[in-house]
């Protein structure tokens, strides 16, 4: 009983070391929730830190032009602004924005119907004895690894659309000027935004079936007792209820698919210019840092790896904002 | 409601005076075509996936043997087991480092629920689930490898690893603590506890098994990575000879990415042999995690 009278206060705090023990570890809990804000602001400012030479060197051409050069490596480094720089170098990323926006936008287009008819499909077709192990098997794509989605979509995807999908699309759409052939190797903005959407799909679909089951079910007796067939009553009671999760998803998928390395890398061709057409090789901002870093550091300058550190900044800010945009509507409708 | 329930009223319709027969045959027609539209959908998705399966395991299972597993990588041939050591190390070594923190920030997170600071912290945290990989992998580089002159190694990449799985494990830790029933709290604090021995003694014993849960998905996020570990760790075809930094190190991821490019026969199989591990531990501790919550929720 004697810790009761200790804790309660009763006791003079400062003689009992217990007291001061218990009270030290009550604010290490509070040390503990810095630890989250150290690491976003320490990234930020590292790789802000990182760029800046790059930033004032590079100014606002790095948006704007497509001309990535290293520089002659050999060359003896000339003065720029007070930077040293190799002859030749220059620095422009604007087919990097381009590939990434291009991709991620193909792989919405494809991920979000899809995601969402195949959640509709499980929580209104599948019979509930069965539906856990399919979201299992929806839970398990995601829970595989980037780098074998990448692998996959080498030894499947490319050899198969090259030879038999991609020739029907360039024949059907030719007209289009971006969709017309030539097709070549099959690496490319298609194949690089038909991967993304696979692995973007399990997150829309998981989280647009717990938007569903989130329907009032008043208001889906209510649509049956009107007469509606089973299609109509989700197709005008539940899919207006669930806009606002969809469009958070949608942004959440979008983040998750501008950040994806590995399988957009393995896949993609890693062109340093804008594609020619819908079929031919590009990169994206992050298959490129990976694409780009052995090179880069043969740059003893060091400008190589600080106009990386640019493009890594940027794709930080751009994957804040996109998530910080998608967690605010998500919080918004209570839904997590 | 029932499936059942909701079937009831789909057959037998009553037709009011203006509704012709017809128009209910195009309303259902409608219906069959949108939900066969549906259907086809979760097929491709099925169907996805399941040939990522496959033709992992078919791969895999043909590239594997023993020298696979007890030899190290030749260039582009031999066996992968300084890869399979550097995946484990790095795996262990970062759930060793982010657990005590994610807890820490999991306890305050759930302990002071309704602060100002927590929701920002919980924001923060959701925010850095989105920073891509790869942009973690660029700051371990600037920060440590670089910066610290750490070179490529084995510390670099655990705590790359490591700031990548945190929110994750906070985040399970937290939902952990907050399945604690309030009135455990209660007890605890009226039997004359200290916060510190409140979550000591009551709440982490008490949630252990969901925060080994949250543990264990993040080592299996940890494990698949590879862009921000080919920025951190770099790649050796050498077994460790345990020094933490200026010391390159082998894992499987790499080898998928890198050797799969690779004109020859050796390189692709142990290639796909790497695949097959990858894949095999991540998806064995997914399932195993989802049964062992699943039962936790009917006990």
């Amino acid at each position: 009983m004697a810790t009761t009278f200790e804790n309660s206060g009763v006791l003079d705090k400062s003689a009992n070391p217990k007291r001061f023990r218990q009270q030290f570890s009550g604010k290490l809990i509070q040390i503990f929730s810095l630890v989250v804000p150290i690491i976003l602001l320490g990234l930020i400012i590292f790789l802000a830190i990182n760029a800046w030479p790059a930033m004032k060197l590079n100014g606002v051409s790095f948006l704007t032009n497509s001309n990535w050069n290293l520089g002659s490596q050999y060359g003896k480094p000339i003065t720029v602004d007070g930077m040293q720089v190799l002859p030749g170098a220059n620095y422009g990323i604007l087919f990097l924005i381009f590939g990434t926006l291009a991709s991620s936008f193909l792989a919405l287009l494809f991920a979000i119907p899809v995601g969402l008819l195949a959640a509709m499909f499980i929580s209104e077709i599948i019979p509930s004895r069965l539906r856990e192990s399919v979201a299992l098997l929806a839970e398990l794509l995601a829970s595989v690894p980037s780098v074998v989605f990448g692998l996959w979509g080498y030894v499947v995807v490319i050899p198969v659309f090259s030879h038999y999908v991609y020739p029907v699309i360039a024949a059907i759409l030719g007209f289009i000027p971006f969709f017309a052939a030539p097709v070549r190797s099959g690496y490319g903005l298609l194949t690089a935004g038909i991967v993304l959407a696979l692995m973007v799909v399990p997150i829309i679909t998981a989280n647009m079936r717990d938007a569903i089951s989130a329907v009032p079910s008043a208001d889906i007796e209510s649509a049956f007792a009107l007469g509606s067939t089973r299609f109509e009553m989700v197709w005008k009671v539940v899919l207006p209820q669930i806009k606002r999760p969809l469009i958070g998803v949608s942004i959440l998928g979008l983040g998750r698919a501008m950040g994806e390395t590995m399988a957009v890398l393995m896949v993609s061709g890693n062109a340093l210019h804008i594609p020619k057409n819908i079929y031919s090789p590009m990169s994206t901002m992050a298959s490129f840092l990976v694409s780009q870093l052995s090179s880069a550091m043969e740059d003893p300058t060091g400008m190589a790896v600080n106009s990386l550190v640019e493009v890594g900044l940027m794709l930080l800010i751009l994957g804040v904002l996109v998530n910080a945009a998608a967690r605010l509507l998500l919080l918004n409708t209570g839904k997590n | 409601m029932s499936a059942e329930m909701r079937e009831a009223n789909t057959d037998g319709p009553v037709f009011a005076d203006h509704v012709s027969l017809g128009h209910y045959r195009r309303r259902r027609i409608i219906g069959v075509l949108g939900w066969t539209l549906c259907g086809g959908c979760f097929v491709l998705l099925a169907f996805a996936m399941l040939d990522i399966l496959f033709k992992v395991l078919k791969g895999g299972l043909t590239a594997i043997n023993l020298k696979v597993l007890t030899e190290t990588t030749q260039g582009v041939s031999g066996g992968l087991l300084q890869a399979i050591e550097g995946t484990v190390v790095l795996t262990i070594g970062s759930v060793l480092i982010a657990t005590p923190l994610s807890i820490g920030v999991g306890v305050y997170l759930s302990e002071h629920r309704n602060r100002f600071f927590s929701k920002v912290v919980r924001f923060m945290s959701d925010v850095l689930v989105g920073v891509p990989s790869i942009v973690l992998g660029l700051f371990g580089y600037v920060a440590l490898v670089a910066g610290l002159g750490w070179h490529f190694s084995v510390l670099a990449g655990s705590i790359t690893l490591a700031v990548m799985i945190i929110p994750y494990i906070s985040r399970s830790v937290e939902l952990a603590l907050l399945a604690v029933p309030q009135s455990l709290r209660e007890s605890a604090y009226a039997l004359g506890a200290s916060d510190a021995s409140v979550v000591a003694r009551v709440l982490i014993p008490r949630s252990a098994s969901r925060i080994i849960t949250g543990v264990l998905l993040g080592m299996a996020l940890s494990m698949g990575e590879t862009a921000p570990v080919i920025y951190t760790v770099g790649w050796s075809d050498y077994l460790w000879n345990g020094q933490v930094t200026h010391q390159s190190m082998g894992y499987l991821t790499y080898v998928i990415w890198s050797f799969i490019d690779q004109p020859y026969q050796s390189a692709h199989k142990l290639a796909f042999a790497a695949a097959l591990l990858i894949t095999g531990m991540v998806l064995l501790i997914t399932v195993s995690t989802r049964f062992t919550t699943r039962y936790m929720t009917i006990q």
